[in-house]
Formats: structure tokens, C-alpha cells, sequence
């Protein structure tokens, strides 16, 4: 396997340009000869159909949800990225770039952040046309906020729903699209293999949810948008269904999988409460603007909350970060929490949070201001836990929450087999080890509307004349038969537990061993666990029902099974970067004041694995990460 | 807490259906409504008996996946919370809870508990949008957009396309869905060439396969976002316009 980035050469400003001049076209006319299929119509899926179908090619695009609509996409809150500089605060293409390789901590392509950059401004007056209700200022021009990890506002947002209103607008892109037949939604159909010819990504085998069948669509090329893997961890803030099936199935097929264990922690979400949790809801970052973070100074307390005196009270970030207090960026907030609790200082019932307090705040603004700032996000944390945050502190705690690693892909978002390409969240591309707020629904809609539009062309211009290969060719069959043998085995095990269970049971190892802070024992141990587990759960699972119609419980076995295959690999990839950076904290790798050490001597490069039959064995292929512009340093926060 | 649960269970879109009763005993005041259902599916599991489907994805009330009729109610008891939000302390020890799934003639069961809601994707489809083709739009703040038109459209584009209205209608009618994408649209300067067009055909599509509006209000009192039953009064009024007038002229305009 060779990695091959293709970064153009020139000035950083200039590459994009030029390599967009460089690229084939395709004529307008030839255009409709292609077929493209694209998977996943969340922002990043759902801006690749449209676009591609309004420039003519004849798209298939599958979604496993009813409707484009419920992409997990919908429920990012805070708002999207733009270096528009509307608020004349110096932002500007440079800074937005600087500000993300920063913030990447000095693991993310240049060329690649660079181009994010700039096309970011044109996002967002792509969705202001499209009818997206961004907030606005009283004379009706475009209001911004900021956000952690930069200096500028250069955030848009549309109340706390922005995720939803972009992904709206996509979706309703699509559904012209639709209707006039450019683009067929399939939609409850499950792609569960990819199908790869001489090399080449020819088509993929899907499952229709509602009957049980398994399908074989062809096509010229294969589109990748089926998001991220945190729900590896079992407990995460993202949908129920999010899961790395698309993804695991191509990196069998052979696409590299790049830096599996670059994952992202939210410090502010509402801790579980008892072990039925299915999920955890976060609560928007913008909260630590005004709330203080606490604990009580003596581990075991359990007093309540206002029955402890302030000099009895650690407010540790303040204490270990006067300069950034309380709005450290997210990696550094979410280890602090974990020692917390891990030295038992942990607060509620199951001593799993820290307090968020708003107390001293009301007690300088006024509730009213308060109150009105957060209001949505108050109402949301009572409904779940039942408390009131005006009257007793917040209890939050670190979930899993996104996940930087992905699919390899080059600068034309190409994969290592030709054809295959990978879009937002799927893929590795551009936010190093630790993503900033706002940035990834920004990098889901650049590759979607902006990118993969050019870059398609370029690799379909070699085919003109083609067609897909038949659907009949062994090479289907053969992966047809493949995901049929699957499902009679998840049907024929009948063993005792559930397929959640399994799924639980992986979550615990692997936020215990492979979240927020890691160490060469602790991964050890889990590349011991996780294949026990595994064979386990293919001697165990019991999964009812049949292969036909709808059943929820085979779609779930078979997300699960590719769960313990992408865990041993995170495992693997953690152990190998004997370093700590962005979201990757190596317990062994650490400052003496404990802050993350990296080492850019040994580790600056992408880990790309490609699959080698042996999920033990995976082979290592480096991509070096060059700075010609942002020189590497280290984040301090002090 | 202690529960009884009748929950209707169906094999398939042609099976007839019936209740099933199930009890259950540890039921935590902490547990949302549907970690309570994942509590009794997994029981069903340990006892080989298939699990009850249900649909439900973000579990944090957006994106409009989870569709349950408790005790004769969209979503449930409390006003203005999608079901996946529901907590058990909204219940009582020894309560018993009738769970169904949508019912309108515009969304088939497929299973137990899961419609197909598919219906609301082809009103979208007729006219749901604004037509911007990717690439050709000027700077989004050549665009001014009145901060109340901004923020009335916002109110209505919150809609998660859950389809409690339509269960909720006794006529199965889908006035605030369709009454909400085209709030969402007709109130921005942008969806302004298009407005007669896209309400007449949306309008069109929707009685195609929704009943009719006789303005009972179900609709808005079981909406997990309170969406606003002026909508549908402004919606009436683009429509008979669409109807009325010259096309053509007002798309011009
Ligand atoms: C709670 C929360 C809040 C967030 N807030 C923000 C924010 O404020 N700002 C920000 O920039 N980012 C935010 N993020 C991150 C951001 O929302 C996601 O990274 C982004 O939306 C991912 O988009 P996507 O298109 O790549 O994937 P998704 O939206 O997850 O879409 C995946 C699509 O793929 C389909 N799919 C997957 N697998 C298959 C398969 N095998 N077969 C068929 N279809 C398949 C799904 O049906 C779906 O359509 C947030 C994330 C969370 C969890
Ligand atoms: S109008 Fe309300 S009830 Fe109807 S689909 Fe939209 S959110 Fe659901
Ligand atoms: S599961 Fe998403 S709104 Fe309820």
C-alpha cells in the first residue's frame, strides 16, 4: 500500500486554485453517464448527493434512517465555523487555518485545514440562500458567536439548533434533487459491504431494513458520508445508531484506517445515572462561560452542594489554569474532571460528576440575565435529571463525543482504493488529534459541497465510457454471499445475551483503557479483553428472529461485531504513539505539572493501518505531516 | 416503581396486531421512557421471546425518529417533550401505560411500534426548499434578513418531522408539518420567488395522502416544539392566493 497524499505544490493560498484548475472536467452531457453512489446523507452525504446530482451525474444515495432528516447530524447545537469576518475582529482565512492546525495539535494536514479555510465563507452563503434561519442582528445582518479555542467570533449559529437547520438545508437540497429524479433515496437499506473489482471500488451490498433483503448496486464510484464511531464506547452523545459499519467493511476491502485512537471527550455532559444509561446528552460548552467547575475538597463528601463552605470547595481549573480558569479547551477539561473523580472526589449520587455552579453568576448578573442566556439548556438539564440548576450546582462529566480518526483519504478525499471516496466525519482528514467547536459541521459541508464535486470529476474522467460493472459479476456475488453467511450465523449462535449487552460490555473497556486517558498496561489489557469479548460474543449473542422483514436487533449485531474489530485497532494505534497529543493522552507521556507531552521527533505523521486479514496484525503505513506554516509548539493554557 | 405495560405488538405491515401486557418491577424515577422499554427488551431477550420494535435514534428530542402514542397521547403526558425525553418520574408506582404506535392512513406500521412516516419526505420533495444550486449564491450578508423574520422562520423550521401532529389529528391531517416547512420558507426574503409555487404544490401533495383540516388544534397541543397553529392560517392564505392570482406574475414580481 502507498500512501500518496497529493498535495499540490505552490503557496499554501494558491493550491487549491491550482489544483482545481489542473483537475479533468467532465462535459455536461458526459456527466449523466455516471453513476455514483453515495452513502449517508447526513451534512456531509447529503451536500455530496445534491451537489452532484444539480451538476448532472446520476446519483444513488442510501441512508439506514427513514429519512435523510434524522442524520445524527441534527443534533449539533452550537454552530459552524467561518472565516467570514463579519465582526471585523481580525479574523481571517489565515487565522481560521492557524487557529485549526493549533488546535489539531500539529497533527492534521496543511493543505488540507488551508482549503477548509477557505471555503468555509462559501458555506455559509451557500445556506443563508438556501433559506437556513441563521441568527441575525437587528439591522439583518448575520449575528456570530464565539466559541473555545479561538479569539475571533466567527461562529454561526442558529439558535441552539444549528446542526438541524444545516442539515435541513442539504436535506431539502436533496429532495429537489429527488424530485426530479437526478437522485434515488434509498431509504432503511443498510450498505453492508463495499465491492472492490482489479482494485477498484465498483459497487457496494446493501440490506433493505424493512424486508430483509440483500441488494448489489454498481456503480462508476463510491461515496463514503456515514459518520463517526464514538458509540464504540457504548455511552456517547451521539445517536443511538451512529456506527462505523460502512467504514469497517471498506478498510476489510482495504481503504487504510487512519489514527483510530484520536478521539474526542466533551467535558460537559450530564453523567449517567444508573446502568440502563443508553446514552448521554451534552450540555453546550458555551456553559462554562459563566459556570464555575467544583469539587468538594475532601474525597467522600456528601454533603449537598450548598451545605459545603466555599473554602471547602476546589475549583480546580481555576486553581491549575489561572490564565484560561474555566474555559481550557476540551481535552484538558475533561482529563482534569477524571482526576477528580478518580481521587473520589467525584459529586451525586453515583459520585460519577463534578458541579457546574451558576450560583456565582446569578449572584453578579442577576438571575434574570442568567437564566435567559441558558434557558433552553436549563430546561433541557432538569427534564433529564430533575434538578434546577438555578437552585443547586449542575452535575456533568466527560462523554465521548466525536471522533477525529477516519477513513484515509488523500487531498481529493480519495481513500486508498481508487474510487472510494470519504466524506465528514468518516474520514481522517482535517482535524489532527483534537477538533475545535464549530468545526466539524463546517468540514462535513466543505466536503460535501465544495470538494468532492471537483475531485470526482477528475477520477471519473478516466472512465468515460465505461460501464459499471454488471451486478451479476462473481465479484458481487461473492460479497452478497458473504453478508448472507453473516446473518445466518448472528441467526444460528442462539447463545444467552443480548447483542447490548456485548455492546455495553466493550464501552466499559474501552472508556476505561482507551478514553480519556491511556497507558501501555491499561491498553495491554484490553487487547486482551476485547478478543475474549469478541469470540465471546460470536459463541454467545443471541439474536431472535429472522433474516426477513424488519429486526432490529440483527441490524444492531452486526454494528456490534464491527465494533470489536475497529476497538482492537484503536487499542493498537494508542500503544503505538508512545506520545500524548490533542485527545490522545498516554499516561506515560506527560509534563511534570501532568499536561500532555508530544513528540513531534517520533510521532509526527499519520498512522494509517491497513487491514491484513488478522485483526492482531494490522500493518502500519506513516504519513509525514510537514509545517511549512504553523510552526509546531507546545498549547499551553496556563 | 411497579408498571403494568400493554403494548401493541404487530408482526408486519399485513398482520392484524394486538396488545401484549407486560409487568415490570424495578423501574428507576431516573430512567427515560425508552431506557424503560431497552429494560423490558432485554427481559424479552433472557425469555427468547423477539423484542419489541420501536423507532428512536438521537434520544435527546431533535431529530424527530422516536413516535410512541402513550396513554392515548403523542409522546406522552408532558407538553412540549418529545418521546425520548419523557422520564419515568412523570409516572406513579402501579401506573399502567398503554403503548401504541402512530395511527394515520398516511403512515403504514411496520412493525410493532415503527410507522413509516415517508409520506412528509414527498411534501418536501414537491416544493419543500429554496432553489440555490451549490456554488451560485453572493455573500450571505448582501442578504439582509429582519432579525423578527429570522426569528419567526427559525420557530417554524424547529419542526422534527415526528408526525405527532398527524397521529394527533382525528382526521390524520398534516397541516403543521406542512404549515411549518412553509413558515420556515415563506418568511425569509429568500423563499420569497418561489412562495406561491412551492405552497400550492406542497398543499397539492399533502392531500394526496393526509386527511383535511377542520381546525380541531390537536395538532399543536401535541407537538414536542409547540409549533404554532398560525402557521397553518398563514399557509391557507398563501394557498388561495396560489390559486387565485397569476402564477406567473407573483413569481416575477
Ligand atoms: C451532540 C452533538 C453536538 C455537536 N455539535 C456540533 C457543533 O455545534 N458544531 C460542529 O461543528 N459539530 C458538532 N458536532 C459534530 C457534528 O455534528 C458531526 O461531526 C457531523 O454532523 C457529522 O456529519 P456526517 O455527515 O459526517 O455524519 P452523520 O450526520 O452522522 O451522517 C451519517 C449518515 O450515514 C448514514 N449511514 C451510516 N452508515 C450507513 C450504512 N452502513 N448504510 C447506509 N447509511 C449509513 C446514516 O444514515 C446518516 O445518513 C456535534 C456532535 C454531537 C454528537
Ligand atoms: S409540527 Fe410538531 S408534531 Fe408535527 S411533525 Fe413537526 S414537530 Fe412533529
Ligand atoms: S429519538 Fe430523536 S427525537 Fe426522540
Amino acid at each position: 500500500m502507498q500512501l500518496n497524499s497529493g498535495v499540490p505544490a505552490g503557496a499554501i493560498e494558491n493550491r487549491w486554485d491550482d489544483h482545481r484548475f489542473d483537475m479533468k472536467l467532465v462535459n455536461p452531457s458526459n456527466k449523466r453517464k455516471f453513476k455514483v453512489i453515495v452513502v449517508g446523507t447526513g451534512l456531509a452525504g447529503a451536500s455530496a448527493a445534491a451537489t452532484l446530482a444539480e451538476l448532472g451525474y446520476k446519483v444513488d444515495a442510501f441512508t439506514f434512517h427513514d429519512s435523510p432528516r434524522r442524520a445524527h447530524s441534527i443534533a449539533a447545537q452550537g454552530g459552524i465555523n467561518a472565516a467570514k469576518n463579519y465582526q471585523n475582529d481580525g479574523d481571517s482565512i489565515y487565522r481560521l487555518f492557524y487557529d485549526t492546525v493549533k488546535g489539531g495539535d500539529f497533527r492534521s494536514r496543511e493543505s488540507n485545514v488551508y482549503r477548509l479555510a477557505q471555503v468555509s465563507v462559501d458555506i455559509i452563503d451557500q445556506c443563508t440562500a438556501q433559506g437556513v434561519p441563521f441568527a441575525r442582528d437587528y439591522g439583518g445582518l448575520l449575528a456570530n458567536r464565539s466559541f473555545g479555542g479561538a479569539q475571533v467570533s466567527r461562529t454561526f449559529y442558529a439558535r441552539g439548533q444549528t446542526g438541524q437547520q444545516l442539515l435541513l438545508g442539504a436535506y431539502q437540497a436533496l429532495a429537489a434533487q429527488i424530485s426530479t429524479g437526478k437522485v434515488t433515496l434509498h431509504n432503511r437499506v443498510e450498505m453492508l459491504d463495499l465491492v472492490v473489482k482489479d482494485g477498484r471500488a465498483v459497487g457496494i451490498i446493501t440490506r433493505d431494513l424493512l424486508t430483509g433483503e440483500i441488494e448489489s448496486h454498481a456503480a462508476h464510484a463510491v461515496v463514503l458520508a456515514t459518520g463517526g464511531y464514538s458509540n464504540v464506547y457504548y455511552l456517547s452523545t451521539n445517536a443511538m445508531a451512529c456506527n462505523v459499519t460502512a467504514a469497517w467493511r471498506a478498510h476489510r476491502k482495504g481503504a487504510a484506517f487512519a489514527n483510530p485512537c484520536f478521539t474526542q471527550i466533551h467535558p460537559t455532559c450530564i453523567p449517567a445515572s444508573d446502568e440502563f444509561q443508553s446514552k448521554l446528552t451534552l450540555m453546550s460548552e458555551s456553559l462554562r462561560n459563566d459556570g464555575r467547575i467544583w469539587v468538594p475538597k475532601k474525597a467522600g463528601d456528601d454533603r449537598k452542594a450548598a451545605d459545603i463552605p466555599e473554602d471547602e470547595r476546589d475549583y480546580y481549573l481555576e486553581r491549575r489554569y489561572p490564565a484560561f480558569g474555566n474555559l481550557v479547551p476540551r481535552d484538558v477539561a475533561s482529563r482534569a474532571a477524571k482526576l477528580e473523580v478518580d481521587a473520589g472526589k467525584g459529586v451525586g449520587p453515583l459520585h460519577n460528576g463534578v458541579y457546574l455552579d451558576f450560583a456565582h453568576a446569578i449572584a453578579r448578573d442577576g438571575r434574570d440575565a442568567v437564566v435567559e442566556r441558558y434557558s433552553n439548556l436549563f430546561e433541557m438539564y432538569e427534564r433529564i435529571t430533575g434538578e434546577d440548576p438555578e437552585k443547586m450546582p449542575m452535575r456533568i462529566y466527560p462523554a465521548p463525543h466525536y471522533t477525529m480518526g477516519g477513513l484515509w483519504v488523500d487531498y481529493n478525499l480519495q481513500t486508498t482504493i481508487p474510487g472510494l471516496f470519504a466524506l465528514g466525519e468518516a474520514n481522517f482528514s482535517d482535524h489532527g488529534a483534537n477538533r475545535l467547536g464549530a468545526s466539524a459541521l463546517m468540514q462535513g459541508l466543505a466536503d460535501g459541497y465544495f470538494v468532492i464535486p471537483y475531485t470526482l470529476g477528475n477520477y471519473l474522467a478516466g472512465y468515460l465510457g465505461t460501464d459499471p460493472v454488471s451486478t451479476d459479476d462473481p465479484v458481487f456475488t461473492e460479497a452478497r454471499s458473504h453478508v448472507d453467511a453473516q446473518t445466518e450465523r448472528f441467526l444460528s449462535i442462539r447463545g444467552s445475551r443480548s447483542v447490548d449487552w456485548f455492546h455495553r460490555e466493550l464501552g466499559k473497556i474501552m472508556l476505561d483503557k482507551c478514553g480519556m486517558s491511556r497507558s501501555a498496561e491499561g491498553l495491554n489489557q484490553a487487547l486482551a479483553e476485547i478478543p475474549a469479548l469478541r469470540e465471546e460474543f460470536w459463541s454467545d449473542v443471541r439474536v431472535l428472529g429472522g433474516s426477513q422483514g424488519f429486526n432490529q436487533a440483527l441490524e444492531r449485531a452486526g454494528r456490534v461485531a464491527d465494533f470489536f474489530e475497529l476497538a482492537e485497532l484503536m487499542c493498537i494505534d494508542a500503544l503505538n504513539r508512545n506520545e500524548s497529543c490533542g485527545g490522545h493522552f498516554r499516561e506515560e507521556y506527560a509534563m511534570e505539572d501532568g499536561e500532555a507531552k508530544r513528540d513531534d521527533e517520533h510521532y509526527q505523521y499519520v498512522a494509517a493501518w491497513e487491514y491484513t486479514g488478522d485483526t492482531a496484525q494490522p500493518q502500519l503505513h506513516k504519513e509525514p505531516l510537514d509545517f511549512d506554516y504553523v510552526h509546531p509548539a507546545t498549547r499551553s493554557y496556563k | 416503581m411497579k408498571l403494568t405495560l400493554k403494548v401493541w405488538r404487530q408482526a408486519g405491515p399485513q398482520d392484524k396486531g394486538q396488545f401484549e401486557t407486560h409487568q415490570l418491577d424495578d423501574i428507576s424515577d431516573e430512567m427515560s421512557f425508552l431506557e424503560m422499554l431497552d429494560v423490558l427488551n432485554e427481559r424479552l431477550n433472557q425469555q427468547g421471546v423477539e423484542e419489541i420494535a420501536f423507532d428512536h435514534d438521537c434520544r435527546e428530542g431533535i431529530c424527530g425518529t422516536c413516535s410512541l402514542m402513550i396513554n392515548g397521547q403523542p409522546h406522552g403526558p408532558q407538553r412540549g417533550t418529545a418521546t425520548c425525553q419523557l422520564h419515568m418520574r412523570k409516572f406513579n408506582d402501579g401506573d399502567t401505560i398503554v403503548i401504541e404506535p402512530w395511527r394515520a392512513k398516511a403512515f403504514p406500521i411496520i412493525r410493532d411500534l415503527v410507522v413509516n412516516r415517508s409520506a412528509f419526505d414527498r411534501i418536501i420533495e414537491a416544493g419543500g426548499y429554496i432553489t440555490a444550486p451549490t456554488g451560485s449564491p453572493q455573500d450571505a450578508n448582501e442578504i439582509l434578513v429582519p432579525k423578527e423574520a429570522a426569528d419567526a422562520a427559525m420557530d417554524a423550521a424547529a419542526c422534527i418531522g415526528c408526525g405527532a401532529c398527524v397521529a394527533a389529528c382525528p382526521n390524520g391531517a398534516a397541516q403543521l408539518f406542512t404549515s411549518a416547512k412553509l413558515g420556515h420558507l415563506n418568511l425569509l426574503p429568500q423563499g420569497q420567488p418561489e412562495r406561491l409555487k412551492r405552497t400550492e404544490a406542497m398543499v397539492d401533495v399533502m392531500e394526496q395522502y393526509f386527511g383535511s383540516c377542520t381546525n380541531y388544534g390537536e395538532c399543536e397541543s401535541a407537538c414536542p416544539k409547540s409549533i404554532s397553529i398560525d402557521f397553518i392560517a398563514q399557509m391557507n392564505r398563501d394557498f388561495a392566493s396560489s390559486k387565485l392570482r397569476n402564477r406567473r406574475l407573483q413569481g416575477q414580481r
